[in-house]
């Protein structure tokens, strides 16, 4: 168990610092870096609580395709610096406020989950069913009990994955595409003229 | 003995005891990268009817340490501009990403370091980590060639991760677990249990869909490592050397041996996913006498020789097929890898809860 106290302080010191540091560091790339720390470490506090299908899920998924995503964007984007900060006194206020409403609810959860000795790693989720491991329990919930919340939420990413292409999906007239189809099908008769040049005529257009 | 068997069970001892497992695979590793280094240049050389590095030791086998030595060496140049604690992390967390998925691929029967419950998504996990000691390379060199390379690379590996999960899932379908050991396990007993060729004979027509999963999941990683023909992000006639361009000496280093090792891992989860890890190709009852010991490396044995045989693979094919364009890259990864794995999944599904053997997970 002193391990496992070890890896969660660890851990969550991790969160939280990396988590502060998104919001205080200047550089919106390093900004960017610090939120995939957290993530990461955020995984690794799921593991702590033996739900190792969702710190791998959050790794596969936030980690490795959303953040990337981010990063990409924030590095192709030309940041001025200066005009980042201009905003800074007129939003702090909102910011206060919701941080403050936050860091609330946060203190209620964290105190409701001390009292049960979070770092003691005592408080591992029960899987429901008998002998499995919690993909399998997570499986049968998601796929029996769920099954339309599940494909309604399919449903709205089906929507909005439709919504992007659309938004994005523009056809530039006279630009010429390679079609492989098109290529592939061609053959000597189709692809080749032979012509026959008399000499000292030469090809006419 | 009652004394050290307590030892062990002890928090010092399992953390004494882990780190000297993670320090044997990676000694092994590190080893085996030095001569695999050197037979993809002999392989590539051969393929060119040259002799490839022979200089250094009989046959050439010393020149991937003189490489290290030299490499270690020389001086390390951050430019002016770079942004210098991610231009140095970069190249840190290629490798050490390169190494960790390691802890859960199993080389022999026992023989993981953690055996854990989701290896497979683990394994993902990792390597869809692995973009980011390129992006972060790229960005941090504050330089045109390895920024486009780097954009290159997130863009690629992000897209073919999406088919390979798609053929892990056609795995994962099959065997039922994620635990990686079960997965080689159920492989045992000859060749036809391979995933490769559906698992078990009562399977056979998974052949059909699971042949070319295993091709899709091999050009698939030849993507996300960046190899030739799909080494874009360090295009030589392009990018120079893309991501690469900025770094020198053993940050370089770094970078080309969490290559190679991610190389070398994608070669072993192919052997464990479709070609049965470390069963021998044929029914083994002969070895259940042997000590377990000895039933280790037989096993360790069989999953070395098929890792080396994809490496093998894999060093002709950069040898033998010349690179991709990039648009043509990404129609193969979305418009042909995409559907095609996507649609073996709904085929392999199906057969498991309508075909003969529904139910046996």
């Amino acid at each position: 168990m002193a391990l496992q106290a070890i890896a969660f302080y660890l851990l969550a010191t991790v969160t939280i610092g990396s988590g502060l540091a998104v919001v205080s560091v200047r550089n919106p790339v390093h900004s960017v870096l610090f939120l995939i720390l957290t993530f990461f470490s955020a995984a690794g506090l799921f593991l702590l609580l033996g739900a190792e299908f969702l710190a791998m899920l959050l790794v596969v998924v936030y980690v490795g395709a959303v953040a990337v995503l981010f990063l990409f964007v924030v590095m192709m984007l030309d940041v001025d610096f200066g005009a980042l900060k201009q905003g800074f006194a007129r939003y702090a206020p909102v910011g206060a406020v919701v941080g403050g409403i936050l860091a609330i609810e946060m203190i209620i959860v964290a105190t409701a989950v001390a009292r049960g000795g979070a770092a003691s790693g005592a408080r591992e989720p029960m899987s429901a069913l008998d002998g499995l491991s919690n993909t399998e329990t997570i499986g049968r919930v998601l796929y029996t009990d769920y099954v339309y919340f599940f494909q309604a939420a399919g449903l709205v990413l089906l929507v909005a994955m439709i919504g992007a292409i659309v938004l994005t999906l523009r056809h530039k007239p006279g630009v010429r595409r390679q079609v492989i189809a098109d290529q592939v099908a061609r053959n000597a008769q189709s692809g080749m003229r032979t012509v026959q040049i008399k000499p000292g005529e030469g090809m006419g257009e | 003995m009652d004394a050290t068997t307590n030892f062990w069970a002890t928090p010092g001892g399992w953390t004494l005891i882990t780190v000297g497992q993670i320090l044997a695979v990676m000694i092994w590793i590190l080893l085996s990268l030095a001569f695999l280094l050197l037979a993809d240049r002999k392989i590539w050389a051969g393929v060119q009817m040259r002799k490839g590095p022979n200089v250094v030791g009989p046959f050439g086998l010393l020149q991937s340490f003189a490489d290290f030595l030299k490499f270690v060496l020389k001086e390390i140049v951050i430019p002016d501009g770079a942004d210098k604690v991610v231009f140095i992390l970069a190249p840190l967390i290629s490798f050490v990403l390169a190494f960790a998925a390691w802890a859960v691929v199993p080389l022999a029967p026992g023989w993981v370091v953690s055996d854990i419950n989701v290896g497979v998504l683990y394994l993902l996990a990792i390597s869809s980590l692995g973009v980011y000691g390129i992006i972060m390379g790229g960005w941090a060199s504050n330089s045109k060639y390895p920024f486009l390379g780097s954009l290159r690379s997130a863009a690629q590996m992000v897209s073919y991760e999406v088919s390979i999960g798609f053929v892990i899932i056609t795995v994962i379908l099959l065997a039922g677990t994620m635990n990686l050991q079960t997965i080689v396990e159920q492989q045992a007993g000859g060749f036809w249990n391979w995933y490769v060729f559906g698992g078990g004979l009562s399977n056979l027509p998974m052949i059909l869909i699971m042949v070319p999963m295993a091709v899709v999941f091999f050009i698939s990683a030849l993507a996300e490592t960046n190899r030739p023909p799909f080494d874009l992000p360090e295009a030589e006639s392009e990018l120079v050397a893309g991501y690469q361009v900025e770094y020198s000496s053993t940050p370089y280093l770094l970078f080309m041996i969490g290559e190679y090792a991610n190389i070398v891992l994608m070669c072993a989860i192919i052997t464990i996913l479709f070609f049965g890890g470390w069963q021998a190709p044929f029914p083994t009852p002969f070895i259940e006498s042997w000590p377990a010991t000895a039933q280790s490396f037989f096993g360790f044995m069989w999953f070395f020789a098929k890792t080396v045989f994809f490496f093998f693979l894999i060093a002709m094919v950069k040898a033998i097929v010349p690179r991709y364009r990039y648009d043509q890259l990404m129609r193969l990864g979305w418009k042909v890898f995409l559907p095609f794995s996507l649609v073996a999944v709904v085929l392999v599904a199906a057969w498991r809860v309508f075909g003969p053997a529904q139910g046996a997970i």
